[in-house]
């Protein structure tokens, strides 16, 4: 079995974020960038895989150089090989553009993305690419088994879940419960330098154009300070609630 | 020009989030086409700026097929010769929007939270870095797409009736191809992508044991559970709980804290609700700064007596 994973190289979940003065980008300055958490659940869960059976694992990234070492990373942690598409990732359908063209390219059994990464939570790359290449696509995924040409994949939907059965090829948007947060792997030291002699590909973009620009970023306005009530008069709470804030 | 809706319903009852889509498409000025699969009282629309209803009815499209609705969406647009779709931030409408604006050639937008700050050409303003910041964005395709997120706008009645006329899409058996094997759904409780309001608890609460008092909170104001990303980890509470960057996205009108210090991703993931209470006995949690109101105190004291006392307040105001 061959899989490809998507990774994007995105700010540290504990990250403020801060744009240029002229609002017109993201101000990576002393910002750590790490594997989008809703893929390294999808890497996690293709290394599982690899280790039962005897998956190969290819990672896949539309960035320019500075997203090298998370790329890296994911082959710390145990994929094979790993492709950059060396472009500015603009919008969703740009990327999706340039890794639809990767997924062709590879025959591969099944790709794993996330839901949606954690900056531009635009969620829409994996579906996207599935409808390029009219593959299957099944998105909010939970839960994954594959057995032969059969994947069983577990999709979360309100109040519940929804099991759907697929012929390989098949795209998923993954999220936690693909594996649990304790089985995700920190990178050991024979992982990290393994990763350094890996096959790393660097491609160039096709001449796919953007659909939607970014004119500018704009941060949240300052919040009015708590209004604290003391734990003696919970009446006045359920006052405010209902006559100021008018939520109950 | 017209703009087309998405009209979602479940087990033929239209979605909040449908009336919604309705409410923000008619305040742009343009006329709203509605499009409903499966939907009753399509008429409901109406009250809220909807002018036409496109009313699919078909038995194949009984369980959520997101090819299907797309193909069928397609062959909306094409007929209204529409330029502008809205969509909502549902789970499932996530799901089947970026294959329709592949179908469509369209620029898509994600998480739009206010109205249009031009329509030609298309300008939105998204939450971006999970409720952090926000992106004004323009959309250059020919047909472009929006998804509006959810409570971002609100329900604003209109007057005027919506007229319905059926439309039959033409679907091929591959759009009609079913992977669905089986369904598991609790359908007595309230969901978190639905409740207007969400009671979480956090890893103050000290173990599962005493989630009782939360569930009581919840039943009181008719709302959801919820739980910190901890506490799921570690399994107090399943992942379905778990609301926050990584979790579910919470966009209630009110959102209820107890326990939870406000880790600056379950911050964000939560950002979107109305009007956020916490009660901790930290005065130094984060969650504090975020808060529109606070109760300094022990949980296990002051929600009995909350419980306690909005029970009085709802046999007094029902």
């Amino acid at each position: 079995m061959k899989i490809l994973v998507f990774i994007s190289h995105v700010p540290d979940t504990t990250s403020k974020i801060n744009f240029t003065p002229d609002g017109k980008a993201f101000d990576t300055n002393g910002v750590q960038f790490v594997i989008n958490p809703n893929d390294e659940f999808g890497l996690t869960r293709a290394m599982w895989f690899k280790e039962k059976q005897g998956a190969h694992v290819t990672v896949v990234n539309v960035g320019e150089a500075t997203a090298e070492p998370t790329l890296r990373k994911a082959l710390a942690i145990g994929a094979d090989e790993a492709i950059r598409v060396n472009a500015k990732p603009t919008d969703g359908f740009f990327v999706a553009k340039q890794l639809a063209k990767v997924v062709s390219e590879g025959s591969y059994d099944l790709i794993i993305a996330g839901r949606e990464s954690i900056d531009y939570n635009g969620g829409m790359v994996p579906g996207m690419v599935a409808e390029m290449l009219g593959y299957h696509f099944v998105n909010g995924c939970i839960g994954l088994e594959v057995d032969g040409n059969k994947a069983t994949a577990i999709r979360e939907i309100d109040g519940g879940k929804e099991t759907l059965s697929f012929d390989l090829p098949l795209i998923l948007g993954g999220q936690k419960g693909l594996v649990e947060e304790k089985d995700l792997k920190i990178p050991n030291m024979r992982g990290i330098m393994m990763a350094r002699s890996k096959q790393l590909t660097v491609l160039d973009p096709t001449s796919d154009q953007a659909k939607t620009t970014i004119d500018h970023f704009e941060k949240p306005p300052a919040k009015a300070a708590c209004k604290l009530v003391s734990p003696d008069n919970v009446d006045e709470l359920i006052d405010l609630l209902h006559n100021e804030a008018k939520v109950i | 020009m017209s703009i087309l809706i998405y009209a979602e319903a479940t087990d033929g009852k239209l979605k909040k989030t449908a009336f919604e889509l309705a409410s923000y498409a008619k305040a742009t000025g343009e006329k709203v086409v509605a499009l409903t699969i499966n939907a009753n009282n399509t008429g409901e629309l109406g009250k809220y700026g909807v002018d036409k209803v496109l009313q699919v009815t078909n038995e194949a499209l009984k369980n959520f097929n997101p090819k299907a609705i797309s193909e069928v969406l397609t062959q909306a647009t094409q007929q209204e010769n529409i330029k502008t779709i809205v969509l909502s931030t549902t789970t499932d409408a996530k799901y089947l929007t970026p294959l329709l604006a592949v179908k469509l050639n369209a620029g898509f937008a994600s998480n739009v939270v206010a109205l249009p700050e031009s329509l030609s050409p298309l300008k939105v303003k998204q939450a971006v870095f999970t409720n952090k910041a926000f992106a004004i964005t323009e959309l250059h395709a020919e047909i472009n797409i929006i998804a509006l997120s959810k409570n971002a706008f609100g329900l604003k009645e209109s007057t005027g009736a919506a007229e319905t006329v059926s439309f039959t899409p033409n679907l091929s058996e591959s759009a009609l191809q079913n992977h669905v094997t089986d369904v598991s759904k609790a359908t007595n409780k309230v969901t978190i992508a639905d409740a207007e309001i969400v009671v979480s608890g956090g890893r103050g609460l000290k173990g599962p044991e005493n989630w009782g008092m939360i569930e009581e909170l919840a039943s009181v104001l008719g709302a959801a559970t919820a739980c910190s990303k901890p506490v799921s980890d570690i399994g107090w509470r399943p992942h379905s709980e778990h609301v926050g960057q990584t979790g579910k996205p919470v966009a209630s009108n009110l959102y209820i804290a107890v326990g939870i210090s406000g880790a600056i991703q379950h911050l964000a993931g939560v950002n979107a609700s109305k009007v956020k209470v916490v009660i901790n006995n930290d005065p130094e949690a984060p969650f504090f700064k975020a808060a529109d109101y606070g109760v300094v105190g022990d949980a296990f004291e002051v929600v009995p007596k909350l419980i306690e006392k909005l029970k009085a307040f709802k046999a007094a105001n029902n």
